[in-house]
């Protein structure tokens, strides 16, 4: 009856987002009256998902799953859910997760809400509060299915510490040769570089900054701010910036601790994309753009004045609180 | 080959968002209605294999009567056939077995549906049905290529992209990539014209549970002014950042 949730990790390490939908298991199984089971997929740090309240580790190692597949991860955990004799399953709200929670749900027959931005309203009956009309409303979901699926959001629930002490005890789940029928041929990710999903700070450029040659002011503000880079959907258009940055409605959802727009008007395509993140900095040089009524913080200037001043200046915070 | 796009009928990238009835209904009054964006990229492409490849392509949506101008837009754009299955889109998982026995009767090769519906953006349609089905499945496709049965796509990742092999019959949740912007296409007047003769089948819905329901809607809390900083005073938005909203 534990809870199970899917932890997500990169190179046999786990991610930031796997701390976070732990926690947020921990919650709803203390709403339950149960426990945490994690399941991991070939990562060295097991142990550790104890402290955000995971009591039980499920570790499969396994050389067929070194790269993610959709189908065969979704098997592996229908299975650690059946043995568990798991009603709720966590996942998070990463790019894989979204893949395979449908492909799970269609397995388990189960109900499946993605994006959810809060712990369960309430668990008897099971309502939970997930982003609708993208980020322009929040919807409050029953799920009446024997076994319930919730796609945590990013950042939205935050990782919370609860130390337990937690058993890793080995999965080997069976997969048939038919959970491989899509191959991966050939993963592209820009090294050292960290996701617009993972990041907890994200830089981001419009069309006010003019032209491809001047991202090198984007990239070093994310650069010290440990940051990732993203830009707005005409910038990706005329193709000053690779697709896989474009963020917005028709691109990828942010939902960081900060996001910061650099010449970005904030067409409402695009805020609906960003507006899930909790801190916004505006820096446009036109007082009347459209982003100065949806963000926390802005200035009103020159991008190629205020930014480099803002590098400058965040250096000099970071040398005092280093 | 044979290719099904399933549309879904939402509201206009630039609606204003309300809710009505005790807030536990969206307010369609004054809304303009559209193909999916996501769905948009998907039926490009499709167009793309009808002209390069003999495709025939059919499109399908889950909804009212009232969805039928935007299955005529599809019909206008190019796609041969349409079916309606007459029936609200409530749960996704509903949707999904509409939608799988939309496919067991048309028998089709291809799927292409959108990530996600950018009204109640659930993505799991595409998922679900290619599991019930029995089908391969590439979620957040931007490139997709068939050579006989074999499907070569790519798709997007968190950081980067991912080149998938794998083969037909095939489910793609498409997005921006497929096709680029430039490439959606607006209906002429031959496109319109025609498009009323093509057929639109109506088909009732089969049983289905529907394990999630929407019991109540509510809209982000109304924000305070912005904080503006001046210009030549950045090092007030680093105390800001640092003191006050505690993100640096």
């Amino acid at each position: 009856m534990s809870v199970v949730v899917y932890t997500e990790s990169e190179k046999g390490k786990l991610k930031k987002s796997a701390f976070e939908v732990a926690s947020y298991a921990h919650k709803v199984a203390q709403d339950l009256g149960t426990s945490v089971t994690a399941v991991t997929f070939n990562t060295d740090d097991n142990a550790s998902l104890g402290e955000y309240g995971v009591s039980k580790v499920l570790k499969i190692s396994n050389d067929q799953l070194a790269t993610f597949n959709a189908k065969a991860y979704a098997s592996a955990l229908a299975q650690a859910a059946e043995a568990e004799g798991a009603k709720v399953i966590i996942v998070s709200s990463s790019a894989d997760s979204k893949f395979l929670a449908p492909i799970l749900t269609a397995k388990l027959n189960a109900g499946y809400v993605p994006n959810v931005v809060a712990a369960p309203d309430s668990t008897s009956p099971f309502v939970v509060k997930r982003t609708a009309f993208s980020n322009k409303g929040f919807a409050h979901t029953e799920i009446t299915s024997d076994v319930k699926i919730i796609g945590v959001s990013n950042n939205a629930f935050g990782v919370v510490e609860n130390s337990v002490s937690a058993t890793v005890e080995d999965f080997s789940p069976s997969l048939a040769d038919d959970a491989f029928s899509t191959k991966s041929v050939e993963v592209d990710k820009v090294a050292g570089k960290v996701s617009i999903a993972d990041a907890d700070i994200v830089v981001s450029g419009g069309r006010g900054l003019k032209g491809p040659e001047n991202w090198g002011m984007v990239e070093e503000l994310a650069e010290v701010l440990g940051a990732a880079t993203a830009c707005s959907k005409p910038v990706s258009d005329m193709g000053w910036r690779p697709h896989g940055e474009h963020v917005g409605q028709t691109g990828k959802p942010v939902a960081s601790n900060l996001y910061i727009a650099i010449g970005i008007s904030g067409a409402i395509q695009h805020l609906a994309g960003v507006s899930a993140s909790k801190t916004k900095v505006v820096i446009n040089n036109d007082p009347e753009a459209p982003f100065f009524k949806a963000a926390d913080y802005g200035i009103v200037g020159d991008a190629f004045e205020v930014v480099p001043k803002l590098i400058e200046k965040l250096k000099e915070f970071k040398a005092q609180n280093a | 080959m044979k290719i099904l796009v399933c549309i879904s009928n939402v509201p206009d990238t630039t609606s204003k968002i309300n809710f009505t009835e005790g807030d536990t209904k969206f307010d369609t009054t004054g809304v303009q209605f559209v193909i999916n964006p996501n769905d948009e990229f998907g039926l490009t492409r499709a167009m793309w294999f009808k002209e390069k490849q003999g495709a025939e392509v059919h499109v399908a949506t889950v909804g009212g009567a009232q969805t039928e101008p935007t299955i005529r837009k599809a019909l206008a754009i190019g796609a041969d056939e349409a079916i309606r299955v007459n029936a609200e889109p409530t749960d996704g998982f509903f949707v999904a077995k509409q939608l799988a026995e939309v496919v067991r009767n048309g028998g089709y090769d291809l799927i292409i549906a959108g990530r996600e519906s950018i009204d109640y953006n659930g993505g799991m349609v595409p998922g679900i049905l290619a599991t019930l089905l029995d089908m391969n499945f590439v979620n957040t496709c931007i490139s997709l290529e068939i050579d006989g049965s074999n499907a070569t796509a790519i798709r997007e990742i968190d950081g980067g992209k991912e080149k998938i092999s794998t083969s037909l019959p095939l489910v793609v949740g498409g997005q921006k990539g497929l096709v680029e912007e430039s490439d959606l296409r607006i209906p002429n007047m031959r496109g319109i014209m025609m498009a009323r003769k093509k057929a639109l089948n109506v088909v009732e819905p089969v049983d289905a549970p529907q394990p999630t329901q929407d019991q109540k809607f509510d809209k982000p809390a109304a924000k305070g002014p912005v904080k503006l900083v001046d210009a030549d005073n950045v090092g007030e938005l680093v105390d800001l950042l640092h003191n006050e909203a505690k993100v640096i």
